[in-house]
């Protein structure tokens, strides 16, 4: 493990330089420049045609629906569109890219000069756009035979072309400077922020560990007044928390580099879930060379300003936005939504207040309960088996009381399980709260017997020691009694003021 | 009426089958015999697909297909995509490959009833002017078989020329249409840029490549031109507009009247002196015909071959990239030890003739970042500059026309090792790819007995000029048969 020096003493000694590229799969129907569905886990090779198979004088055709949404991106992203750009190919040769170039953008991106703000810690920090570019993804290798999984020491290696020619967009950050501690923060709050963009704009499903969304991260770090320094390209991290671990990472590396007076070598680094830090990579050095040029099988592309013009007038509320309608017409504090940026549940909420549900209640679900669930389960809040639509049932159910918090809490585990929507698990479990006073007469009686010196100590005064009694008949119903009905009974039979 | 039927026209042999004065099986059996019997002399097939052509003359006998081209017989470039049937493109780096789909041109050709004999020989990758880069051995001018009969699409015009069969499809990206047809005496055309859909080609160089047809009579031509034009989605660079009527201008055949512009920087020094002689003449005939015949200037012409040699080889550094042994085609040296990239390299030295390693070598240092402006962006200015020239001088005439080639064919091995010479085949040519208008190469006569072509070229999207120009001429002075004296 190389030197690091501790990120505070790091950023107190350097300035860092970080930016973002970001790769979006779109979640259009079919591919970039050919008709193949774009269905995620789909077997291997299913999805494939003489055009994203590279087939000797197959031909790619343009997307329409992609042009649309990265032009949709580029406008959410305050971007100039461009009115009249070209595919470009980018040339170097990898099994997974069919034709041994990428239709790419190179010279001429389709939106260009935009903008994101990104709220940090109860401020908000404004991330430059630089571009915005549609491409093709490549197809996939499976190297085995070697201990890494890499291509190293790999005795064989599978290809899958289905993931071959989905649509990429790519966003591209200017270098972010000035954050000083908060680099790795903002690095962070930036693609948890793009991401919400993009969701609003349902032009892809986001979801990052699925690589739908995969971000690298270019760090540099130099001292004040002297020119930037070398960076370092992280690639593919593919978590919030991972993006804030990649930058810190560096920092700390970088940071032990430079002190010792060596240079930080230009590369590419892969980032370790496992450890959090970075491992050397590629030399990036200055002969590779992509030889771009103007893709000659494909027309320029030249959209109408006008239909421009109405792609802007469509486009759904920022999240920015939402989140302060939320917090003017929901009465959440800030730091409550920002919270619920951080944990990336923000859309959630909203949906689910959407489908009925108080904020209040809303905002706990997915900041406890549920956070508590993904957190448990390694996945986003998102991806638990749950709709807010049924969240909000669960909280409507709790409100006519037929759920008490803890039966709630049940029907919601039972969902996630997969057990159905919460009233087929309330009644597969028989999990209606039992408030009939005479079938909890029996249960309360039988407590009051099989604990006599405890019901004693209630009679002479001592109130609190009823919670023993309560805890028995809920454990004899299962959960099911309404708890406060079950204090009620167990007092009036003692003779004691609640 | 059945004397030799692979002597007859396409026009003739359509009607006759329409006719039932024969049928298509027999039209298709007597060209695969003639094939058979002298296409180990020719060479112009790599491929003869003897059940499939007889399998679509049967269903052409069974009605299923009419229109003017029904049950008429084609040799098809190896370049264009066949499902199941071997496209090797003249290179060993695709031996075997059975292409899943077929081209455009293909289905619309099977569409139209006609009758895919076989897969034709041509320079690998279309890359030359003479055949002799075929990774298959070369084929021979039926003229005279120890000459070559042009490049790339050698194979196509040597077929048509041999009466092997009345049609074929040629690609022409610097030429690889027309100079083979002026050197074969046949009829070759290069459509407008857009004008028949590239899908299913396989792709030299994307911005030039054009298919179109070759026949021995204008009218065939035309026919076979509007089989396989026409808008295609799956091609984004081809045009979304009507066909140009080029049957009706090859039976119109009128020049009167017509603006036909000598371009100047196309005559005189690299042109044979027979060559001229016979064009002078073919303009002497259309001033015979009623047209008005001017010179014209188009200066930038002189740099047409040098921007063709670097645009051409760019393009077709990357188009040629996909050929690596991943997926299909020649694998070398896959033995377990050799990593990917050592595979791949090993394929593609194989696989590749030197031909086409030049041009992958010429095109990859041209698109070289710090290169790039000097050589790929410089070259595109010159393109620019030879679209001007044509816009200009399309300004003063309705059509311009040039010998086809410099000229006649040559002995095969020639120019093998003269890169250049074997370049400045094409010299007369390449300027309308650049520019992406359509031109035509007619036999225009003979010189020390082999073929001249006279060359017409008219503005993007009048390809029916070319064809009330070739069938003036053709009409005004007969095209000569070829005379098959080694076949006596």
């Amino acid at each position: 493990m190389a030197a690091t020096i501790p990120y505070d003493e790091a950023l107190a000694e350097f300035s860092p330089v970080f930016g973002l590229e970001t790769h979006v799969e779109l979640g259009t129907l079919s591919k970039m420049f050919c008709g193949c569905a774009t269905t995620f886990g789909a077997e291997p090779n299913t999805q494939t045609c003489p055009v994203c198979l590279g087939l000797p004088g197959a031909l790619p055709v343009v997307n329409a629906k992609a042009i649309e949404s990265a032009i949709r991106i580029g406008l959410a992203l305050h971007c100039s569109i461009a009115t009249w750009c070209r595919f470009a190919r980018k040339n170097y040769f990898y099994p997974d890219m069919p034709k041994n170039f990428q239709t790419s953008q190179y010279d001429e991106p389709l939106c260009v000069e935009g903008y994101l703000d990104v709220p940090v810690d109860g401020a908000v920090v404004r991330v430059e756009i630089e571009r915005v570019h549609l491409e093709e993804d490549t197809g996939k290798s499976l190297h085995l035979g070697s201990a890494s999984g890499r291509i190293t020491g790999a005795t064989h290696s599978l290809v899958d072309y289905n993931r071959a020619g989905i649509p990429l967009v790519e966003i591209v950050t200017k270098p972010v400077t000035g954050t000083g501690l908060q680099a790795a923060a903002v690095a962070k709050a930036y693609v948890a922020e793009l991401r919400d963009v993009l969701r609003g704009l349902d032009v892809s499903d986001v979801r990052m560990e699925q690589g739908s969304l995969r971000c690298d991260v270019n760090t540099s770090l130099h001292r004040a007044g002297e020119p930037w320094g070398t960076r370092t390209e992280t690639k593919n991290v593919n978590s919030l928390r991972s993006i804030e671990r990649a930058v810190r990472s560096e920092v700390e590396r970088q940071a032990a580099v430079l002190r010792s007076g060596a240079p930080v070598v230009q590369e590419t680094r892969h980032f370790s879930e496992a450890t959090g830090t970075t491992g050397a990579g590629r030399i990036k050095d200055d002969a590779a060379d992509y030889r771009y040029f103007p893709e000659p099988d494909l027309v320029p592309v030249a959209p109408d300003p006008a239909w421009v013009a109405d792609l802007l007038a469509a486009l759904p509320v920022a999240p920015s936005v939402r989140r302060r309608q939320l917090v003017e017409q929901l009465g959440l504090s800030d730091l409550d939504s920002q919270a619920m940026v951080n944990a990336g549940v923000l859309d959630l909420v909203l949906a689910t207040v959407d489908a009925g549900a108080p904020a209040a209640e809303a905002r706990n679900w997915w900041l406890g309960h549920l956070a508590q669930a993904a957190n448990t389960a390694g996945v986003e809040a998102g991806e638990l088996a749950i709709t807010p639509q049924q969240v909000a049932r669960v909280v409507a159910l709790v409100a006519d009381g037929s759920l008490s918090a803890g039966l709630a809490r049940q029907v919601v585990d039972g969902v996630l399980a997969g057990q159905g929507g919460p009233d087929e698990v309330v009644a597969a479990r028989g999990l209606a709260v039992v408030s009939d006073e005479g079938a909890l007469g029996e249960a309360v009686d039988a407590a009051l017997t099989a604990q006599p010196d405890i019901a004693d100590k209630v009679r002479g005064g001592k109130v609190q020691a009823v919670g023993a009694l309560v805890g028995a008949v809920m454990k004899a119903t299962r959960g099911q009694a309404d708890a406060s009905v079950v204090r009620r009974l167990i007092l009036e039979r003692l003779g004691v003021e609640g | 009426m059945t004397d030799d039927v692979t002597r007859w026209t396409a026009t003739r042999t359509a009607t006759a089958i329409a006719d039932r004065e024969v049928s298509a099986v027999e039209v298709t059996r007597a060209h695969l015999d003639r094939i058979a019997a002298i296409d180990d002399r020719v060479h112009a097939f790599l491929h003869v697909d003897t059940a499939g052509a007889l399998a679509q003359a049967a269903r052409v006998d069974a009605g299923e297909f009419t229109g003017p081209l029904a049950g008429v017989p084609l040799a098809l470039k190896d370049i264009l995509t066949t499902k199941g049937v071997p496209t090797t493109a003249g290179s060993r780096i695709l031996e075997g490959w059975r292409p899943p789909y077929d081209a455009t041109v293909t289905q619309r050709l099977r569409a139209a009833g006609v009758v895919v004999l076989g897969k034709t020989n041509m320079d690998e990758f279309a890359m030359g002017s003479s055949t002799e880069h075929s990774a298959y051995g070369p084929t021979h001018n039926p003229w005279d078989l120890t000459r070559i009969p042009g490049g790339s699409g050698g194979g196509s015009a040597a077929a048509v020329a041999a009466y092997e069969a009345p049609l074929a499809i040629g690609t022409d990206t610097g030429g690889s249409i027309r100079q083979p047809s002026a050197v074969t005496g046949t009829v070759g055309v290069k459509p407008t840029y857009g004008g028949v859909s590239r899908y299913g080609l396989i792709a030299f160089s994307s911005s030039l490549d054009q298919a179109g047809p070759v026949a021995r009579t204008v009218l065939d031509a035309a026919l076979l031109h509007e089989a396989i034009a026409g808008h295609d989605p799956r091609d984004s660079t081809s045009i979304d507009a009507p066909v140009p009527p080029v049957v009706a201008a090859a039976r119109a055949a009128d020049v009167t009247g017509l603006r036909i512009g000598v371009v100047r920087e196309l005559t005189g020094d690299g042109y044979e002196p027979g060559v001229r002689a016979r064009f002078t003449e073919a303009v002497e005939v259309l001033v015979g015909l009623g047209a008005v015949v001017s010179e014209v200037s188009c200066p930038h012409f002189g740099h047409a071959l040098a921007a063709y040699y670097l645009i051409a080889p760019s393009e077709a550094s990357s188009n040629l990239a996909r050929f690596d042994a991943v997926r299909y085609g020649l694998r070398v040296g896959d033995d377990g030890r050799r990593g990917l990239e050592e595979v791949m390299a090993l394929t593609r030295d194989k696989g590749f003739g030197p031909e086409v390693k030049r041009r992958i070598i010429l095109g990859t240092y041209a698109l070289s970042s710090g290169y790039y402006d000097a050589y790929y962006g410089q070259a595109q200015k010159v393109r620019t500059l030879i679209t001007r020239d044509f816009t200009a001088a399309f300004g003063q005439v309705d059509v311009l026309v040039s010998p086809a080639s410099p000229g006649v064919a040559f002995p095969l091995g020639d120019k093998l090792a003269d890169p250049l010479a074997m370049y400045r085949q094409d010299l007369a040519t390449i300027p309308a790819n650049l520019y992406g208008g359509p031109a035509m190469s007619v036999p225009a006569g003979l010189s020390e007995g082999l073929p001249v072509g006279l060359q017409v070229m008219a503005p993007v999207q009048r390809d029916d000029l070319l064809y009330r120009v070739g069938a003036a001429f053709e009409a005004a002075r007969p095209f000569a048969p070829t005379p098959l004296t080694w076949e006596v």
